[in-house]
């Protein structure tokens, strides 16, 4: 008598399954670079998300990271010009600008 | 009586007015980015006192903290040469010409980052470098130890500087880097003008200070008090031995916009310090403004930040103008009489 809900029963199974395999929607974080330091010391991210570093003040800036999370260099860049990087791996980046070694923040990735 | 009270009412305004030129000075310094401040900073477990700069003094003047007793830090780091040596790269161990040039060691108190490269980040860690390196004094910092141990003079200048701590890498380190915190710039035409005198630097300084900051685009990493953005720039400066290019700060960070690049240096008492750039490859002031104004020399991964100037005549001779005013007034230094 139960047959009937045999296939709604299956669908909403295979609705759960393929959003659990889906993973969370990934979100794009703007951080400026501006009067020699990042906007933000502490971002909070999750992997799949991208970061968008872009370069606010009138001289050339790099972004890198040769953290073990993560490692990564965007190059040098002028005023205006932006750099991306997209997370791959849970766990925290350090970020410095190579030209300027005051200029450090951390990303604090979640899986 | 008229006449004392009107006196005394002048004293009162002069009073009033020098303290009110005081006060507006102090405050000028204290706000003014291009004016230094007065006291240098020093880590809280090395905080200076007398016996630890006399201490480090006798240190940074004795030839036997070298493995050969023939070099001090003062024989590259001169006080009558503008605390670097004259020359366009440095005299290592047994004479041998070294690739780098002596970076002055004036105000390296403000700066959070040392050496050409950046590979040393306090004075503290610096003050080793230089003894210990095989193509510099050479001298092991285990038989440096010793060594000083052995002068018996030197116990009690530690015993007083750094009570309960003995002779060791750190006490010596500390010491020096106490010394080095003393030697900061003197006031400068260019500090007076900054504090109201119109008259102490000429017209061309003026006008080059405007060049600097503006269509020269020096300031972008000359920048502030000590005129450096303490960061690292390949500014195209040729190599010295092409087929062996310096690789300067790719060396600490492998990062492509590294290769060749090299920290910035002081302009403080920049007259007094040619030949210029990191491997000396000029020896006016004029030479360098000719370098920037062409856009740097060597293209090969040079900074975005380098690009032709287009400036003339007028415009390099007001730079180098600008630049001379940032030299203070002679400072005497004495030579201590070392321990025996």
């Amino acid at each position: 008598m139960y047959s009937q809900y045999f296939p709604l029963a299956r669908a909403v199974l295979a609705a759960v399954i393929v959003a659990w395999s889906i993973p969370a929607h990934a979100d794009t974080h703007a951080v400026s670079q501006a009067k020699k330091a990042f906007a933000i010391s502490v971002l909070k991210a999750k992997v799949g998300d991208t970061i968008v570093f872009r370069n606010d003040d009138e001289f050339a800036h790099n972004v890198f990271s040769l953290s073990d999370t993560q490692s990564f260099d965007l190059g040098s860049y002028k005023k205006g010009e932006e750099r991306t990087v997209k997370l791959t791996a849970p766990g925290t980046i350090e970020v410095e600008c190579a030209i300027h070694p005051e200029m450090k923040m951390k990303i604090e990735v979640a899986k | 009586m008229p006449a004392i009270t009107s006196s005394r009412r002048i004293s009162h305004a002069l009073v009033i007015l020098l303290a009110f030129v005081c006060t507006a000075t102090v405050i000028a310094a204290q706000t003014d980015p291009w004016l230094r401040p007065d006291q240098a900073p020093a880590p809280s477990d090395n905080l200076p006192n007398s016996a630890r700069i006399e201490l480090g003094q006798m240190l940074f003047f004795d030839p036997r903290l070298s493995r050969k007793a023939n070099m001090s830090c003062a024989s590259c780091h001169n006080p009558a040469l503008g605390w670097s040596d004259g020359l366009p790269t440095a005299t290592g161990f047994e004479m041998k010409t070294l690739a780098r040039a002596t970076p002055t060691i004036l105000n390296t108190a403000f700066n959070p980052i040392q050496m050409w490269d950046g590979r040393k980040s306090t004075l503290e860690d610096q003050a080793l470098g230089p003894i210990a390196a095989g193509g510099e004094m050479n001298m092991p910092l285990p038989e440096l130890v010793e060594r000083l141990k052995s002068i018996h003079g030197y116990a009690a200048k530690f015993e007083n500087a750094y009570p309960g701590q003995g002779i060791n890498e750190t006490t010596v380190a500390r010491a020096i880097a106490s010394f080095e915190r003393t030697v900061l710039s003197t006031e400068s035409p260019f500090d007076r003008w900054r504090m109201g005198d119109e008259q102490a630097v000429s017209e061309s300084a003026k006008r080059g200070f405007e060049l600097f900051t503006g269509k020269a685009n020096c300031a972008i990493c000359h920048s502030g008090y000590n005129f450096t953005d303490n960061g690292f720039h390949n500014i195209g400066v040729k190599n010295s031995d092409p087929a062996n290019p310096d690789v300067g700060r790719f060396a600490q960070k492998p990062l492509k916009s590294m290769r060749g690049a090299f920290k910035t240096p002081t302009l403080r008492d920049i007259a007094l310090t040619a030949p210029y750039m990191r491997n000396g490859a000029y020896n006016t002031l004029m030479e360098v403004v000719e370098h920037y104004d062409r856009g740097g020399d060597d293209k090969d991964n040079l900074s975005i930040n380098i690009v032709p100037l287009h400036l003339n005549a007028q415009e390099k001779a007001d730079l180098v103008a600008f630049m001379e005013s940032l030299t203070g007034a002679p400072r005497m230094v004495n030579v201590p009489a070392l321990p025996h």
